[in-house]
Formats: structure tokens, sequence, C-alpha cells
């Protein structure tokens, strides 16, 4: 609680304390815990002299301001319209079978949350998805067994 | 004038002030826009797009509401095309929306019914999409009720809360298809900062936000064998009842109102204004004693300015923002309370009922009264000083239920021993009210004489100016007051919690050198209150407060320390102001609130 104080004033001195200062705020939040506690929502209010509702919704209108906590590997798919032709269904259907979530959750062991997301910018390449900043594109059922299975070699490699 | 704009709306030829919206202009020639997003209180949002009309030569639909009038502009409100976007509006919503009308509380008063009924919406437009949306129903508060399955997304609320209110309570919380109306973190009602004002319950056009009822207990205690069933009611409601009876605003129904009640069965029936005089003596005893300590005795414990404490809503505002200056809060309860802890203590005993077995109703213009009653304070009785509070409204819809022709009743007495009141009490339901009724107690105790001002009007401190200043000087006082001879005093009255913020920001950082503050919740006070019939609006409460200030000039007394019910409780229960069954009964302490 007291560092995600220090935290968020921080960020207020460094950013201002006005309206226009939330954003960048939110997004500093975002670099250093990866998603924007309750605690955090309520620092913010306070230091811009605002209503914690008011920074409830504005975190809530953007995808990528988290408002729950997150698994070490966010995978946003691609939910827009080229990437839904392209058979994005699909791809979430295997990755909720493979994690044993569904969407918009985490894993147990805190390491996957799957989320959707718009367009990537990789409509040509579509379907197309993110992990943390790693973007993956043409994807099929198998190649997202084989990305997951990456991952958690990797994380076994750590341990 | 040069600077009128003229235009043609529906071919009929219309002159207006420039800056003007085409609504407005079409209002003027009494051409009916529909809108539901737009509301006279607020500022403009343009979002639901139900007012748009035509201009010849344009493409585009207009939105009237948002849309400044221009020269030589034509307008057509009510063209196939404006007919068919509009009502393909209204499917969209509907199509959203758990229409249940018949199980709605606004079911007969909504404004989505009403259109919807206009425009003959069925079920062959778009598809029913409720099933699917996982709607949220938030019922634990005593006070509002939010159902989001009925909301449009209109943002009246939001806007009320912030603009009017400064809280913002409420905000438009995720996006697309999952954009809604939602508290902090999407927590209930009653755990946030919400006061209960209800302002957002007023202006809703909806039934999303409404107030949580009370009919069926106090029916069911109105048909209970063995209880005796009190019912006190508050200033405001008097000259606003008839406004949910079909009459127009600004008609004082006190007396019929007190018949229908005795037909409904309400075993007493007493008034709040009583209790209103009440407060007045034990908060200006109270005020002049801080006055004494801070003035003549230096005691640096004690916190002036003071500031009223009848406004629950005002209460939570204040225990929740301002924590710091919880000790400038009169310890006063309201008129509500002060009446519940008598009711079943002074009273039940006069009459010689076992307190446990009366139930205390009170009809109050407001929502934030119900979470007053609720409070684990008042029960300075040994039961809950006040079971139910019913609104305004919800006392017109009982007078309906019971099929009582409201307009053809005759007039009737409260009854005695808690139902005599002074014109200074029936201003309480204004903003500035209670701070003119305190002059006019305070000023006469400390110098003998009557405030000095023509026909004991204070002029000054009445109208809807958002804050309003006026200083009084203390001359030629009793010995008893020497130390207040040739002092001003100073006083601010602010309604509405957006302008209660302001004054409070000044008293906070010492910029504000007052002894006495007046603070209403509601815009225009009581009379404005978030229990209040439905619609509101500048001129509407302009009405009801001419009403107001008539009834008080009407009143046989006009000051609270002349009422002779309230001398006799001094004399034959309380003994003295302040005293210690006044302390008992009549006096409460705050809680400090989370500020978020
Ligand atoms: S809010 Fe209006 S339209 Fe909706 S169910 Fe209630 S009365 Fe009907
Ligand atoms: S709750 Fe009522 S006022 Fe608020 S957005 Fe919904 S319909 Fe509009
Ligand atoms: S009741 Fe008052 S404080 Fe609460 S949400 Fe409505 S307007 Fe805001
Ligand atoms: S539509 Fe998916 S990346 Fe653009
Ligand atoms: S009333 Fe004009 S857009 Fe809603």
């Amino acid at each position: 609680m007291a560092e995600v104080k220090q935290l968020v004033k921080g960020l207020a001195d460094q950013h201002g304390r006005s309206m226009e200062s939330l954003l960048p705020i939110l997004q500093g939040i975002i670099n250093q815990e990866q998603h924007i506690s309750e605690d955090a929502m309520v620092e913010v209010a306070r230091e811009l002299n605002i209503s914690a509702a008011q920074v409830y919704g504005t975190a809530t209108f953007y995808s990528f301001l988290h408002t729950k906590p997150l698994g070490k590997y966010v995978i946003r798919v691609c939910k827009t319209i080229t990437c839904m032709m392209h058979g994005k269904n699909q791809i979430i259907q295997e990755l909720e079978a493979v994690l044993k979530i569904n969407l918009g959750e985490t894993t147990h062991d805190r390491l996957f949350t799957l989320l959707e997301t718009n367009c990537l910018g990789q409509c040509h390449k579509g379907p197309a998805m993110l992990v943390n900043d790693e973007p993956y594109t043409e994807l099929t059922p198998e190649k997202v067994r084989a990305i997951i299975m990456k991952y958690k070699q990797q994380e076994l490699n750590v341990n | 004038m040069s600077d009128k704009i003229n235009l043609k709306i529906d071919n009929i030829a219309v002159s207006i002030h420039s800056g003007a919206t085409i609504l407005e202009a079409a209002r003027k020639v009494n051409i009916r826009i529909p809108t539901l997003c737009y509301h006279e209180d607020l500022c403009v949002a343009g979002n639901c797009r139900v007012c748009v009309v035509e201009q010849s030569g344009s493409d585009r639909l207009l939105p009237s509401c948002a849309m400044p009038v221009a020269e030589g502009m034509e307008i057509h409100t009510n063209s196939m095309k404006v007919r068919s976007a509009r009502k393909q509006i209204i499917e969209l919503l509907v199509s959203e929306h758990r229409a249940d009308c018949t199980r709605c509380y606004k079911n007969g008063k909504c404004e989505l019914q009403e259109l919807a009924s206009e425009y003959i919406i069925g079920d062959n437009g778009f598809i029913d999409l409720v099933a699917h949306k996982g709607y949220t129903i938030d019922n634990f508060s005593p006070s509002i009720i939010k159902d989001d399955s009925k909301c449009i997304r209109c943002q009246r609320c939001v806007r009320t809360c912030d603009q009017l209110q400064s809280i913002s309570a409420l905000t438009v919380a995720h996006k697309g298809e999952d954009m809604k109306i939602s508290s902090f973190f999407d927590k209930p009602m009653f755990e946030v900062v919400c006061t209960n004002c209800g302002q957002c319950v007023n202006r809703c056009p909806t039934g999303a936000l409404t107030e949580k009822t009370y009919l069926d207990e106090v029916w069911s205690a109105l048909n209970a064998e063995h209880k005796h069933v009190v019912v006190q009611t508050a200033p405001a409601v008097r000259i606003a009842l008839g406004e949910a009876l079909g009459m127009p605003p600004g008609e004082i129904v006190t007396g019929k109102m007190v018949t229908a009640l005795r037909r409904l069965g309400f075993s007493s029936v007493l008034d709040t204004d009583f209790t209103a005089d009440l407060t007045i003596i034990e908060e200006g005893n109270e005020l002049l004693q801080r006055l004494k300590k801070v003035v003549k005795e230096k005691d640096t414990s004690v916190r002036l300015p003071m500031t009223t404490s009848c406004s629950p809503g005002w209460v939570k505002f204040i225990e929740h923002a301002f924590p710091e200056l919880l000790p400038n809060v009169s310890t006063a309860k309201s008129p509500q309370q002060m009446f519940g802890a008598l009711a079943k203590t002074y009273y039940a005993q006069k009459i010689g009922v076992d307190p446990k077995d009366m139930v205390s109703v009170s009809v109050m213009p407001c929502t934030a009264k119900k979470y007053e009653a609720d409070r684990p304070e008042m029960r300075s009785s040994g039961y809950k000083d006040v079971d139910y509070v019913l609104t305004t409204r919800e006392l017109a819809l009982m007078i309906k239920q019971a099929g009582i022709d409201f307009a053809s009743l005759p007039d009737d007495e409260y009854d005695s021993i808690m139902g005599e009141s002074s014109g200074a009490a029936v201003i309480f339901g204004a903003t500035g009210g209670v701070m003119e009724a305190a002059l006019r107690t305070a000023y006469e105790l400390v110098t003998g004489r009557e405030v000095p001002f023509n026909g004991l009007n204070i002029t000054p401190v009445r109208g809807m100016e958002s804050i309003r200043e006026a200083t009084i000087k203390m001359e030629k006082v009793l010995p008893e007051w020497d130390f207040l001879e040739g002092v001003e005093l100073k006083t601010c009255v602010a309604h509405g919690l957006s302008n209660a913020k302001h004054v409070m920001e000044a008293v906070r950082d010492g910029k504000a050198e007052y002894h006495f503050i007046e603070i209403m919740a509601c815009p225009g006070g009581c009379l404005g209150g978030g229990g209040q019939p439905i619609p509101t609006s500048p001129e509407i409460r302009k009405k009801r407060s001419e009403a107001i200030y008539r009834e008080d000039a009407l009143k046989p007394i006009r000051k609270s320390h002349e009422n002779p019910e309230v001398m006799h409780l001094y004399e034959a229960f309380l003994k003295a102001p302040l005293g210690k069954k006044s302390h008992e009964l009549l006096h409460t302490h705050y809680t400090e609130r989370n500020r978020y």
C-alpha cells in the first residue's frame, strides 16, 4: 500500500495533476505493476482530486489498462473483423483447451492470462496474437499449442 | 433585437437568440421534439439521438438538443426520415432493455415507455439481447436501487452526480457493447461515496435508478391490529405532493394531505415542521454557545463556523469528503430524527401507547432520509426512531392505490402536541430557509428584538443563487450576550453539493470568515429533493419555492421559539435547550468515512 502510494505520487510529480495526466499515470502504473489495483486507483484519485469512479471509468475503457491481476504471460488475441474471418474463434478455443481457462481468466499457476484485443495491425497475416510484447501471426491450433509449450518449457528451464 | 436568429421549424417562423439550440427554438413554438439524454439542469450530452431533425438541403440528421440555430435554417421535425430514424433508435434501445413495464416502478412515469408507446415498438424490430447481457441489479442500499437492465446509458445520472453534486459516484465504465454506468469497481452503491441524495433518481428517464420503496411495510403496519402508526410530513412535501397527483407545480396542499393521511389509516398525523422549530431552538442555542466559547472564553477546542446538519446527503458527503471538518457540523439531529426520538418517548407516554407497539413513518422529499433512519445512532428511544421513510412520490402512490380523489379532499388539521408549527419551520423546505429561521430566533434571543427585516423576511438569504452570503450586526444586545455587542454575524448559504464543496474548501483553507453556514445537498433545498415528484427543472423549483414563502407568510406564528407546542415540550419534558434530555434524544455524532 505504501509502495503504491509512493509510485502514484512519483508519477503525479512527473506527469502533473490535471485530468490530462490521468492516462500517462495509469500507463506508468501498468509499466510497474502490470495491473491497476483498487488501492492504486484510490491513490490516483487522491492525487488528482477526482473521484475513484472516474479513475475506474478511464481504466476500464482502455484494453491495455488492466484492473485485475494478470499472469506472467499475457496472451491477447485479436478479435477484430479480419482476424475473426480468419478463425480467431478456433484459436481462442484451442487456447482455452490448452490452458484450461476461459477467455478473460488467468491460470492457477499465474503464468498465463487469456484476453482479446483490437486490431494489432497484422490483418494481412491473421489470425494474430500477442504474448506480452511478442507478436505471433498466421496462427493455427497446432501453432498455438507449440507456442504455449515453448513458454511452459521456458519456465521449467528457469526453475 | 439584432442578434436574433430567424429560422423555420415545420414551416413555422421562429425568431430566437443566437446560441439557442434547435430544440429550444422548437419548444418556443410548442413543437415537441422527443429527448432522452437531454435535461434542462445538465450540460448537453447529445448521445441518444432520439431528438434528431432534418434540415432542408442536408442529408445528415441533426441532434436538435446539441445543434445551435442558424439564420435561414429550415428544419423538419416530423418528416418520414426523422420518424423512421427515431423509431429505429427507440427499437435499438428496447432491444437491450428488460422491458417488463408491468412490474416496473416507473410504469406510467417512464420517458422510454412513453416514447415506445408513441412509436408502437413491437417485437418485430431487433433481436432481444437482454438474455445475453448479464445485467446487475443492486438493491443493497436502503435508499437507491440501481437496475442496469433498465439503463439506456443516457448518462444523465453521471452528469448529475458530477455537475450538480461534484461527487462522481457514477461513471461510464468499459466500452462498446460492455459499456455501462458503474460505481467504483462496480461496488454496491451502499459501499461507495454516494450520498443517497437521489438527484440522479430525479433525472433518470427510466427505471434504472429509483428509490427503495417501503410501501408494503407501511401498508402492513397500517393493517396490523395492535400497532399505533404515527406519521410525520416534512416541510417540502406539502408544496410538491400535488404535482404527483395531477396538480400544477406550486400548489400548497397541506390540508388535503392531512385528510388523505387520516383516510389511509394513520393513527396520528403529525408534522416534521414541529421538530423543525425544535431544531432551530437547539441549533440556534448551539450556535450561541459556540460563539460564547470562541469569542468570550477563547476556547480553541470549539469550532466555528458551525454548519447545519439537517440534510443527510450533506452529512454523508462531509463524512466522506471533509472528515477533518466534522467538528464544525452542528450536533443537532435532523427534524426527522428529532421527531422519531420524541415520538417513541414523549408522544408515546402522552397518549399512553407502549413504544414497542408504535410504528413511526415519515414522508420526506428525500431519498437520503431512508439511509439516515437506518443509521445505528438513530435509536435513542430504545427502538428504531423512524421505522419507515416514504418519499413524496411513494405517498402519492399510496393515495392513488387507496382510490382517494386527492383534488376534491377537504382540508384538515394536524393532531396536537407534535403538529403545530411556525412559518420558520415551513421555510426549512427551501434553500436559505434554515438560516432565515435560525436568524429570526437567534437575533431575538440575543437582542430581545425581532430581526431588522421588513415582515421578518430575510431576503438576502433567499433565492436560487448558488452561494449567498449575508451579514447581520448584533446591536444593543441583552446583558447576558454582551460579548456579542457590535459583532457582525457572517452567514453563508449553499445548495447542491458542488456548491457546498466550494464553500467547505474555503473553510478548510482558512479563506472563509463565516460564523454559520447552511448547506442543503439538493439544488433548491428540500423542495428539489431526490424524493420529490419527477420531473424537476429550474422553473418547477421556482414555483415550489414561491409556494413555501407564501405558506410562511400565511402562518400566524412566524418564529420557532413562539411555537406553543414546542414551548410546552420544553416545560413538560425537555426542560431546557441543550439540556440532558436534549443530548440524549436530539443530538448525535458523526463518523469519518473513506474518501473514495
Ligand atoms: S424502465 Fe420504463 S420502459 Fe423499462 S420496464 Fe420500466 S417502465 Fe418499462
Ligand atoms: S441510470 Fe438512468 S440516468 Fe443513468 S444512464 Fe441509465 S438510464 Fe440514464
Ligand atoms: S444519489 Fe446522489 S450521490 Fe448518489 S449517485 Fe445519485 S447523484 Fe450521486
Ligand atoms: S484484424 Fe486482427 S490484426 Fe487487424
Ligand atoms: S436528447 Fe438530443 S441526443 Fe439525446
